[in-house]
This record gives C-alpha cells, sequence and structure tokens, in this order.
C-alpha cells in the first residue's frame, strides 16, 4: 500500500463519536492529518454523510450505554456492516468493536471485529504502561519505534481468521484491521505519532475510491 | 472462543512463542517492543483523559457502585460517608477503610477513586498499596498538615486535587496532581461555590491569554504559581490536565452548567444518593453531561426526577471547605 499524499484526505469527512472519552484528541490527531472535515457524532442524524467513524478511548461501559440509550448502536452496526463503513477504535472503542468480551459478554457492543477482548487485561491504573512497539508491517516499516501509551488497556486474547495482526507486545496483538476495521489497545491520539491516524485515512480514502 | 472458531488464541498469562499467529494473512507481523515503562506522567494524565465527559459518583457500598456503573458512571469515589453526612456528623473526617475499598473495587470494572487526607502521605501509600485507580487529596476530609500537600511526584498512583483559582491548580499540578476539579462545597446541593471557582480558574486563563510574555514573571508572582507551568497554560489556553467540576451538583441541569462553563466532567457527590430516585437522577446527569449542549435533551432527562436533595443556603454553612481555614497555604 502506497502512503497516500496528505491532500488527499481533503475530501473526507470524518465522524468521531462524542458520547465520552477523550474524543477531543483524536479530532485534534485527525485534523493535524490532513482530514477536510471532522464531525462529532451523538445523535443518529449526525451519522449521515460521514465517510468513517471514529470511536475514542473512555470507559467501555459508558460509551456502551450511551450508544443503546442515543439509539446509536443499530445504526452504527447497520453502516459497518452494509456499507463497510470504515471504523477505528482505541481502547475502549477496540472493545466495542469486539465480537465477544471475555466475562463480561453481556456488555452491548458494536461487534463488528472478530476477535476476544479481556477488560482491564493487565489490572489496575498502576499497571498502565507505555512501551516503544516494533513490527514488519505497515505503518512500522523502516519507521523509528511507536510509542504506545495503554491506559487500564484491554487485551486481545483471540483473533478470527479476517483479522490481520499489525503488531503486538509480549506476543498479544495490540494493532490489527479486519478490511475496513482498525483497532487498537493503545491510544496513538495521545502521543505525537501520526502514522495510526494516517493509515486510517488511507483505508478510508482507498474506500471512498 | 471467536464466533468462527479458527484464528488464534493468545493468553496474557503466558509467554507465547511470536511468530505462531495461525493467520492466513500475508506476512504475518514480527513485532516486538521494549520493555514496558509503569506509570509514566502519560498514563497518569491520560487516564483523566479517558474520564472525559463523564460523571464520577460518591459511592459507599458495592450495591450503590454497582448502580453508578450501571447508570453510566465513568468512574466511582468509594467513600464510608458521602459529604452530606461528614458535615452533619461534624467528627474529623478520614481515608476510608480499605477493606470498605476493596470491597467496591471488587465490585466494578469502571476506575474506582479514594480520599485521602490533605497532607497525608500515609494514607496515600495505603491506598496505593491496595490498587486504587486515582487518589482525591481532598478538602472534604479533615486536613492532616495545615502547611503541605502531599508530594504526589512520589507516586504511582495518580492524584486529582481541587482548586479555587488557576493559581491554586498550578501549584497542585507543580506537586504532580495529574487531575484538577474545582473545589465546591461537596455535601450541600449547592453549586454556587464550583460556579464560583470555575469561573475564576477560566478569568485567570482569559487574562494570562492576553499577556504579553515580559508580564508572565510578575503574574507567576502574584499568583504564586510555577512560571513553565503559566507558560504552559497560556500556549494551550487552558489548564494542562484534565478540570472537572466539584461541589454541590446536584441536577442535570447543574451538571450542564458546569459543562458549558469549560469543565471536561463532573463529580457528583451527596447529589444522587441523597435524592429521591438516584438510579433515575444518575442516568439523568450522566445523559446531562454527554448532551450539554442540548437544550431538549436536557429537558427530556430533567422530568419526573422527584425531589433533588434538600440543597443548604452557603451562610447556613457551619464549615466552609473550600476556603477551609484549617489549611493555611492551599
Amino acid at each position: 500500500m502506497k502512503p497516500t499524499p496528505q491532500h488527499h484526505f481533503s475530501n473526507l469527512t470524518i465522524g468521531v463519536l462524542e458520547l465520552q472519552g477523550d474524543f477531543a484528541e483524536h479530532t485534534a490527531m485527525l485534523r493535524r492529518c490532513g482530514a477536510g472535515k471532522v464531525t462529532g457524532v451523538r445523535e443518529t442524524h449526525h451519522l449521515q454523510h460521514i465517510d468513517a467513524l471514529v470511536i475514542p478511548g473512555g470507559e467501555s461501559t459508558v460509551i456502551s450505554k450511551l450508544l443503546v440509550d442515543l439509539k446509536l448502536m443499530q445504526p452504527i452496526q447497520k453502516l459497518v456492516a452494509e456499507n463497510a463503513l470504515p471504523v477505528f477504535g482505541t481502547c475502549a472503542g477496540c472493545i466495542l468493536l469486539a465480537a465477544q468480551i471475555k466475562q463480561r459478554n453481556e456488555q452491548a457492543r458494536i461487534g463488528v471485529l472478530d476477535v476476544v477482548v479481556d477488560r482491564n487485561a493487565y489490572g489496575s491504573q498502576i499497571h498502565s504502561f507505555e512501551v516503544h512497539l516494533r513490527s514488519n508491517r505497515l505503518p512500522f516499516i523502516d519507521a523509528p519505534p511507536l510509542r504506545a501509551v495503554h491506559i487500564r488497556a484491554p487485551a486481545i486474547v483471540h483473533v478470527g481468521e479476517r483479522v490481520d495482526v499489525l503488531a503486538t507486545f509480549n506476543h498479544t496483538p495490540v494493532l490489527v484491521r479486519q478490511g475496513n476495521i482498525l483497532a487498537c489497545t493503545f491510544h496513538p491520539e495521545l502521543t505525537e505519532d501520526t502514522r495510526i491516524h494516517k493509515l486510517f485515512l488511507e483505508m478510508v480514502a482507498q474506500h471512498k475510491r | 472462543m471467536a464466533a468462527n472458531g479458527n484464528g488464534h488464541a493468545y493468553d496474557t498469562a503466558h509467554d507465547l512463542p511470536g511468530t505462531s499467529f495461525a493467520s492466513t494473512q500475508p506476512a504475518p507481523a514480527v513485532s516486538h517492543a521494549d520493555v514496558a515503562n509503569t506509570s509514566t506522567y502519560a498514563t497518569k494524565v491520560g487516564l483523566a483523559q479517558m474520564l472525559k465527559g463523564g460523571v464520577i459518583m460518591d459511592v459507599v457500598t458495592p450495591e450503590q457502585a454497582k448502580l453508578a456503573e450501571q447508570a453510566g458512571a465513568c468512574a466511582v469515589m468509594a467513600l464510608e460517608r458521602i459529604p452530606a453526612d461528614i458535615r452533619a456528623n461534624g467528627q474529623v473526617a478520614r481515608m476510608s477503610d480499605p477493606s470498605m475499598i476493596k470491597t467496591i473495587q471488587e465490585s466494578v470494572s469502571i476506575p474506582v477513586m479514594a480520599k485521602i487526607r490533605i497532607g497525608h502521605f500515609v494514607e496515600a501509600q495505603i491506598l496505593q498499596a491496595i490498587g486504587i485507580d486515582y487518589i482525591d487529596e481532598s478538602e472534604v476530609l479533615t486536613p492532616a498538615d495545615d502547611l503541605h500537600h502531599v508530594n504526589k511526584h512520589n507516586f504511582a498512583v495518580p492524584f486529582v486535587c481541587g482548586c479555587r483559582n488557576l493559581g491554586e491548580a498550578l501549584r497542585r499540578i507543580a506537586e504532580g496532581a495529574a487531575f484538577i476539579r474545582t473545589k465546591g462545597e461537596a455535601g450541600t446541593g449547592n453549586v454556587v461555590e464550583a460556579v464560583r471557582h470555575a469561573r475564576l480558574v477560566n478569568a485567570d486563563i482569559r487574562k494570562l491569554k492576553h499577556m504579553e510574555d515580559d508580564e508572565l514573571y510578575t503574574f507567576a508572582k502574584e499568583i504564586g504559581a510555577p512560571l513553565d507551568l503559566i507558560r504552559r497554560t497560556k500556549e494551550l489556553g487552558r489548564l494542562p490536565v484534565v478540570q472537572f467540576a466539584a461541589g454541590g451538583v446536584a441536577t442535570p441541569a447543574d451538571a450542564a452548567l458546569m459543562m458549558q462553563l469549560g469543565m471536561d466532567g463532573v463529580f457528583v457527590g451527596s447529589g444522587i444518593f441523597k435524592s429521591d430516585n438516584p438510579k433515575k437522577r444518575a442516568e439523568a446527569i450522566v445523559k446531562a453531561v454527554t448532551n450539554f449542549k442540548n437544550p431538549k435533551v436536557l429537558a427530556e432527562v430533567s422530568e419526573d426526577l422527584g425531589n433533588a436533595m434538600v440543597g443548604i443556603e452557603m451562610d447556613q454553612l457551619v464549615q466552609k471547605w473550600a476556603a477551609d481555614s484549617r489549611h493555611k497555604t492551599h
């Protein structure tokens, strides 16, 4: 996949789910990466005219409840299933995209990514950590290691056949892709590194073409 | 485990070989990472960033904690007595019993916070030892040190502290606080102090934004805050860490008011479990914080909530906590 020049993102409209969490950081990052328009999604009509959706970090239980209460869950599931709407989830966003949640499978979720996640897999806040990731896959090739900030992070404990693992930590996947779905257990939006968001924007641009 | 039964399983408890992916995708990732660093500044400040747009609720039992989680709280504050009861009681208020905090930790999956007395670094050591997610060095408890706050840089657990103005906020951040809340008058159901302090911080920052760099030295001296943090605040146009409202929030409208005043989220203490219908009120406040700019939604969630907690007028207060004279430096 050849990197797309940044200006190719200028015709893209990216929706950021603004129910709870660090959505402002995602919006700032997407703008920095050259996304044409970044809009907040809080109500169903905000889902019209978006080329992609970003689900931020936050508390997955809160976002999950609000997705149901504000009647956003089904429309999002439908857009991903029927229109292959590109979606990107970080941390809580990754939990909400997962097909299954270990031990808490009753938690409502979008459930389109064929992985099993384990919430708070590393323990309480004092076990939150940063690592520098390397990988032989995009967007890591011939590039410096990527700083990955994990905060009360989930772990991806199982991936389905369709899921492509792009990076791991301690042999556990931390960045995965399945078609138009991108998810990571860490927070690229909290760092200065634009690579993961640019990778997503490239996916969106290719989907739109 | 996964829907189709194929694929590859990972177990964080066991060290699996790095390249044994069963993925059918081309070129499986050969990926590795350096040693992980825990409790960095980014992870401490980052957890507060994850709480943004959320409501943190005071709870005294595991049942209340579960109710708060189900109602959409982004974290809970584990306490033996909620502020309204601490006021009624009038005795020395201290850190809660660790066993009580542990039962709350076991009952929910969201972050659990707990309070220590101002300056009581041993209470902080105890809370860190039981794996608390955030410590609130709180004026709601009786101060343990009338001159100093805890040196929060010494801890792996992040801290939240109260403030009444920009100087106080930046002093707490200098001491290592990763998260700031306004000092309201907790336990009163009266939002006036939280509003006053949010506005004061906002006004200080507005003033700072229009200052010339030459003027920052004197401003730093005037408000008693470190110069580097003043520069950072000017550059960002806001506090360098997440800022929540706290103290006296009792209704969805109160919560939305604090959000419209620029706060990143709200703490609700006595306001929920001292009201007629805690579950409904908790859910309503959560929705009000998400939709704080939408009066239609605010109207819907404000309907039929039953009685809010009985409020107290500020001039009826026996003891004011925000401007507590028991603490001399703030």
